[in-house]
């Protein structure tokens, strides 16, 4: 118990430490030095998906490979980037925010390579076929619909937009927390028989939503 | 002692120079069961990717069955790989993901075996699995499988008629449908222990499509033994339906008087009917089935138009004359 207990303190300190180093970043660390090597490993998974495309070796049905890795990987930078206000609450490390556009702006990206992996790949732009699939095949409809709500969230992440729509910027972004349960409900309606990945996801989604909620009550109490 | 010594040695060499070293050396497959047991050491190394294609690697005297009967069922269209055949699999007793079982049947061991023959019928009884093998009988029979989820494979299965099988127990008059049932054990299909379905899986067919002359029970893959993760040691195999009215790891035939409860009907009755024909005029509830995606193509290759009764109409479409295919999906 004795070393259980000392490996927990010296994993405290190690973390405070590291936290208070992390903390003191300058704006410049953060713009030079944090945000083109996020970029780039959001990017890496791009990359990873496109050399196994070419070298085939994405499996045996590699546009499945392509359809699940895309939408996980959107639905999952969804989810990074609710995580940014209860982490930097939690760590205090108020820079965070400055990654919460990047990783939105990849779950979009992701999120519109999985929708022309469906178009171009799967359907082969069948057109009379994806018009009909979008309202009849209440997944996709989801599916797309979420993809929709993506699009003005996307076009409106600039600092200058944030700007010029001020209040209705935060009311239009709080879209963000209702996509997310469009996607897990798109997931759910693919499957077959296992559910358990999506029950994962939804976990995930409700415990940052109850923190902030509770973050919410906290704050209206001390007012 | 020494030559156990050189064996694990001589094939650690080989696995080496493939980069796979790993793979052997966490295997738990006993020493001599690497050089000793053929079949195990094919599926370890198809396992560990070392080979891509059995049937191009192997000589045709390592198969079990080089040489098989030819049938007038089988289809002339491009065979599917072997990886492709053992690496894409839905068996859920070895996981949901498509590659699981490949990777979590690896250990199954499918001997001894043996089959329930129960219900109506005059001969019934415990079977080992050897009494029904007649290397006289034996065909083999390429057959495009279509999957519910919308690809298609064409496989070369090696096996034998389902109706020669189920006359030999003598169906009485009461048999109206065959009931099929897999393994039920935990222990040997780790996927049991989640109860994704409910277990043990069953599926079933109306007696006059039992008997027709395209079901086989499969016992083999590539003029070989079937591997584990394609239902070892003995499946069925019905073309014209979806893939997974063909049930696998089979140890129990019931003649019923009564449509018998099917695993996927009953998972979402909606969704999966009883019968489950190939037919791209009835889509899926939740996705269309008039196309398919079929599998060894390019991922830029357009998918193929299904076929009504996965293009044999001309076998089984008599079997359903008169009935209403939407309903009766």
């Amino acid at each position: 118990m004795a070393i259980v207990n000392r490996l927990l303190i010296c994993t405290k300190v190690w973390i405070l430490r590291k936290t208070f180093k992390l903390k003191n970043f300058s704006d410049k660390q953060v713009s030079y030095l944090v945000r083109p090597i996020l970029f780039l490993l959001c990017l890496l998974l791009f990359a990873m998906l496109v050399i196994g495309a070419l070298n085939d070796s994405l499996g045996v049905n590699p546009v499945e490979t392509l359809t699940h890795e895309t939408g996980q990987w959107a639905l999952r930078f969804l989810l990074f980037a609710l995580c940014v206000t209860p982490l930097r609450r939690i760590t205090k490390i108020n820079w965070l925010i400055k990654l919460r556009r990047m990783l939105g702006l990849y779950a979009f990206f992701y999120a519109a390579l999985h929708f022309m992996t469906y178009i171009w790949l799967d359907q082969f732009f069948d057109w009379i076929e994806i018009l009909s699939d979008i309202p009849k095949r209440p997944f996709i409809t989801v599916g797309f619909a979420s993809f929709l709500l993506l699009i003005p969230l996307a076009l409106t992440s600039t600092k200058k937009m944030q700007r010029r729509l001020k209040k209705k910027w935060v009311t239009l972004h709080k879209l963000v927390y209702v996509i997310p349960m469009l996607v897990v409900l798109h997931f759910i309606w693919s499957l077959k028989a296992d559910y358990l990945e999506p029950m994962i996801y939804t976990t995930v989604f409700l415990a940052l939503m109850l923190m902030r909620f509770f973050h919410d009550k906290k704050k209206a109490s001390k007012t | 002692m020494l030559s156990e010594f050189f064996c694990i040695e001589c094939v650690g060499v080989c696995m080496k120079k493939t980069g796979f070293e790993d793979a052997i050396l966490s295997s738990e497959i006993t020493p001599k069961s690497v050089y000793m047991d053929r079949r195990k050491f094919m599926q370890q190394t198809v396992a560990t990717g070392l080979l891509l294609s059995v049937d191009s690697m192997l000589p045709a005297w390592a198969k079990k069955w080089p040489e098989l009967k030819h049938s007038p069922y089988s289809i002339a269209d491009t065979v599917n790989s072997f990886e492709d055949i053992t690496t894409y699999n839905n068996f859920y007793e070895f996981g949901t993901g498509k590659k699981d079982p490949h990777k979590q049947a690896t250990k199954f061991n499918p001997k001894p075996w043996s089959i329930a023959v129960e219900g109506e019928c005059d001969k019934p009884g415990v079977f080992d699995l050897e009494d029904f093998i007649n290397p006289a009988t034996l065909e083999e029979r390429i057959y495009r499988l279509r999957c519910v989820e919308g690809w298609s494979m064409v496989i070369p299965w090696v096996g034998f008629s389902l109706a020669d099988m189920l006359k030999k127990f003598e169906p009485n008059s009461k048999a109206k449908y065959v009931e099929f049932t897999t393994l039920l054990d935990k222990s040997r299909m780790p996927g049991q222990q989640r109860r994704v379905l409910r277990w043990p899986y069953t599926e079933g067919l109306r007696i006059d499509e039992a008997m027709n002359a395209l079901p086989i029970m499969a016992i083999g893959l590539y003029g070989d033994v079937l591997p584990n993760q394609n239902g070892a040691p003995i499946r069925l195999v019905v073309p014209w339906k979806y893939g997974f009215k063909s049930i696998k790891s089979i140890v129990k035939i019931r003649f019923t008087e009564k449509q018998p409860v099917t695993t996927w009907n009953q998972t979402a009755p909606k969704e999966y009917g009883f019968y489950s024909n190939v037919n791209p005029t009835v889509d899926h509830p939740r996705w269309s089935q008039k196309k398919e995606r079929v599998i060894g193509l390019p991922f830029w290759s357009p998918k193929r138009e299904t076929e009504m009764f996965n293009g044999y109409s001309e076998q089984v479409a008599h079997l359903y004359k008169g009935m209403d295919l939407k309903k009766n999906f």
